[in-house]
């Protein structure tokens, strides 16, 4: 009762990154509330597969449900699990990734059971809530932060009559930190068919193509990123040209993406990935709220912009005031002179 | 196969071209200031139903949305594209919905209209960008659901065959019907507007936006053409327990919403010229921030 719940989320028989994440985050949550963290995780042939890679992030109970059907994962049969497990357990707290799997099933689960979800929050923190109308104050509840809005505010979300609460958080956004590489968690290995009818198996996935990432985008230490002001696709080229150069990878605004000059997969903010590279450069970007939290974290920022009141500026620590295509062939050339 | 299609759409303020009087001096948000735009996920689902329209032209393709009197334009959009119809939802006690409160609304009204065989919606809301809506309103319904879905391959024998995005990847996968569908930004584009159904459809009105007082311009044309009379349904109309609608139907609440302010920076400023760049490279360089 009253502990926290993290859905942890499998690609074959290997946990995903977001789940590390969550289950960080959901360890320092549960020793704030003085309660337990429990976790979750449904698949194939995955006993004795999961269980080492997950308990050092300070498990203290793990649900393992090992079953024909479970993965690939469809809508119905992780639905089911979850609703019927917080029904028995009654979290207070549940959280997900808010990866295409996270998304599909977070707001089933929370539709079946009448409770709250926040969507891609980008802080998780406990605090006290007070209903000024009903003249009630809740304590401990979990605040659901996160950027509303396109972007332009940022909405703190309570929960305050229901349970669990619940919050998806894309990847990239909490760090993954081992606890105790020896933590010792118990694990339950549940009865699948207790918990799934055989009826709701009825989706079936007929093809599957996963390709490892074509980037390291998440990872990288320099970022060279870039906006709608680049003003092409082909000017893109340039930024991959100096991201060859420095080693990095190329980012973009969700502007720029929208525009067609760059893959969906490199957008940065709070609807694309988040980084947090030892160099960002912005090219052309003007700095709209949901791109900054997506790389609000970077050492050092580098801002290429005609505009001098962009609003990215204000957080950068070197602004160039220049058009992309000036400066950035210029980097690359002094880059190249000077290095060495 | 003659199918029944409901098309889940809102109408949004378009978040994307947000200008500087977008948000007020007290950090709310402007509606007035932004425009209104048929969410555009929504456009990319309407188009997959129209696109099984086209296949069988006794497939029936509805929209409904829930909104103030202004959504009408999404149901007159739907129209001069090639919808059957549409039903606005529109009561004040609606207001204040979170996703939760929203697909009670939108399930009820789907209730009450004839459970279709395919429900199908954008992905997201570009206002909120939450991708709640669409499962939760299946879930209320009782149907599947397959989300981020790029196109429908083929419809048969009950069952749907549909191609969509996973982390890294792609899935086809077969559902049987009734189903519902959330479809993605980067599937086929909506079509234009048809210039005969424009003519057709332009004076279609819903109740609401009747004049009150004086006269209705051309009031016999809707007594003679009944397709120009938009269906409007208030929470009663659908039967709605008003504690799960609206603002009573929400778990989640507002604490706080801010304007972000983020910590300003010392930044040096430099112009593009070519000593400026070189002494930027070079600095970086020698405090081994680049390597």
């Amino acid at each position: 009762m009253q502990n926290v719940f993290v859905y942890i989320e499998i690609e074959g028989t290997k946990v995903q990154d977001v789940s590390l994440e969550l289950l960080t985050k959901g360890r320092k949550l549960a020793n704030e509330l003085g309660v337990q963290l429990h976790a979750v995780v449904a698949g194939t042939d995955i006993k004795g597969k999961v269980e080492a890679q997950v308990l050092p992030y300070g498990i203290d109970k793990l649900f393992v449900f090992d079953g024909e059907g479970l993965f690939p994962y469809t809508s119905k049969p992780h639905t089911d699990i979850l609703v019927k497990l917080f029904k028995r357990e009654q979290p207070q707290i549940c959280l997900m990734g808010a990866t295409v799997i996270g998304r599909d099933l977070g707001p089933r689960v929370s539709s079946s059971l009448t409770s709250g979800l926040t969507a891609d929050c980008t802080q998780l923190e406990i605090g006290d809530y007070e209903d000024k109308r009903a003249g009630k104050v809740y304590k401990n509840l979990l605040y659901q932060i996160r950027p509303a809005f396109g972007g332009n505010i940022v909405a703190t979300i309570v929960n305050p009559d229901h349970r669990p609460q619940m919050a998806t958080v894309r990847s990239g956004v909490m760090k993954a930190e081992v606890l105790d590489a020896d933590y010792k968690g118990e694990v339950v290995y549940e009865n699948v068919a207790d918990f799934v009818p055989s009826e709701d198996y009825v989706v079936k996935v007929l093809e599957r193509h996963v390709e490892a990432a074509k980037h390291n985008l998440k990872g990288a230490p320099i970022v060279v990123a870039g906006g709608y002001g680049v003003g092409s696709k082909e000017n893109f080229n340039m930024l991959f040209d100096l991201a060859n150069l420095l080693h990095g990878e190329v980012g973009a605004s969700r502007a720029a993406v929208d525009a067609g000059f760059c893959d969906h997969d490199r957008q940065i903010g709070q609807t694309g990935v988040t980084v947090h590279p030892k160099v960002y450069i912005a090219c052309g970007i003007s700095g709209q709220i949901q791109h900054i939290a997506g790389m609000q974290d970077s050492k050092i920022i580098i801002s290429v912009n005609s505009d001098p009141d962009a609003p990215i500026n204000k957080i950068a620590d070197y602004v160039i005031t220049g058009t992309v295509e000036e400066v950035v062939p210029k980097l690359i050339k002094y880059y190249k002179q000077n290095s060495k | 196969m003659s199918l029944k299609i409901v098309v889940l759409a809102k109408q949004v303020p378009d978040t994307r071209n947000v200008g500087p009087d977008a948000m007020t001096p007290e950090g709310t948000v402007n509606r007035a200031a932004l425009p209104a735009i048929f969410n555009p996920e929504d456009l990319n689902a309407l188009e997959q139903a129209l696109l099984l329209k086209d296949a069988d032209p006794t497939t029936n393709v509805q929209i409904v949305t829930m909104g103030p009197p202004r959504a009408t334009d999404i149901i007159r959009e739907g129209l001069f594209r090639g919808t059957d119809g549409g039903v606005l939802l529109t009561d004040r006690a609606f207001a204040g919905a979170d996703t939760l409160a929203t697909s009670y609304a939108l399930a009820t009204a789907i209730r009450k209209m004839g459970l279709p065989d395919i429900v199908i919606g954008g992905r997201q809301a570009i206002d909120g960008d939450t991708a709640q809506v669409g499962p939760q309103v299946a879930q209320k319904l009782g149907y599947n659901q397959v989300t981020y879905v790029t196109s429908i391959d083929e419809v048969r024998d009950g069952k749907i065959v549909v191609t969509r995005h996973i982390d890294g990847g792609v899935e086809r996968v077969e559902a049987p019907l009734p189903i519902l569908i959330t479809v993605n930004g980067d599937a086929a584009p909506c079509r234009p507007q048809n210039a005969k159904l424009v003519m057709k459809y332009k004076r279609a009105i819903t109740p609401i936006e009747r004049p009150v007082e004086g006269e209705l311009p051309y009031a016999e044309e809707y007594e003679k053409k009944p397709y120009l009379n938009i269906t409007q349904w208030s929470v009663a109309d659908v039967d709605g327990d008003l504690q799960q609608c609206g603002l009573a139907g929400s778990p989640t609440k507002v604490k706080a919403v801010q304007n972000i302010v983020f910590k300003a920076k010392e930044s040096k400023t430099l112009t593009s010229s070519d000593a400026d760049v070189e002494g930027l490279v070079k600095e970086l360089l020698n405090e081994k921030i680049i390597g």
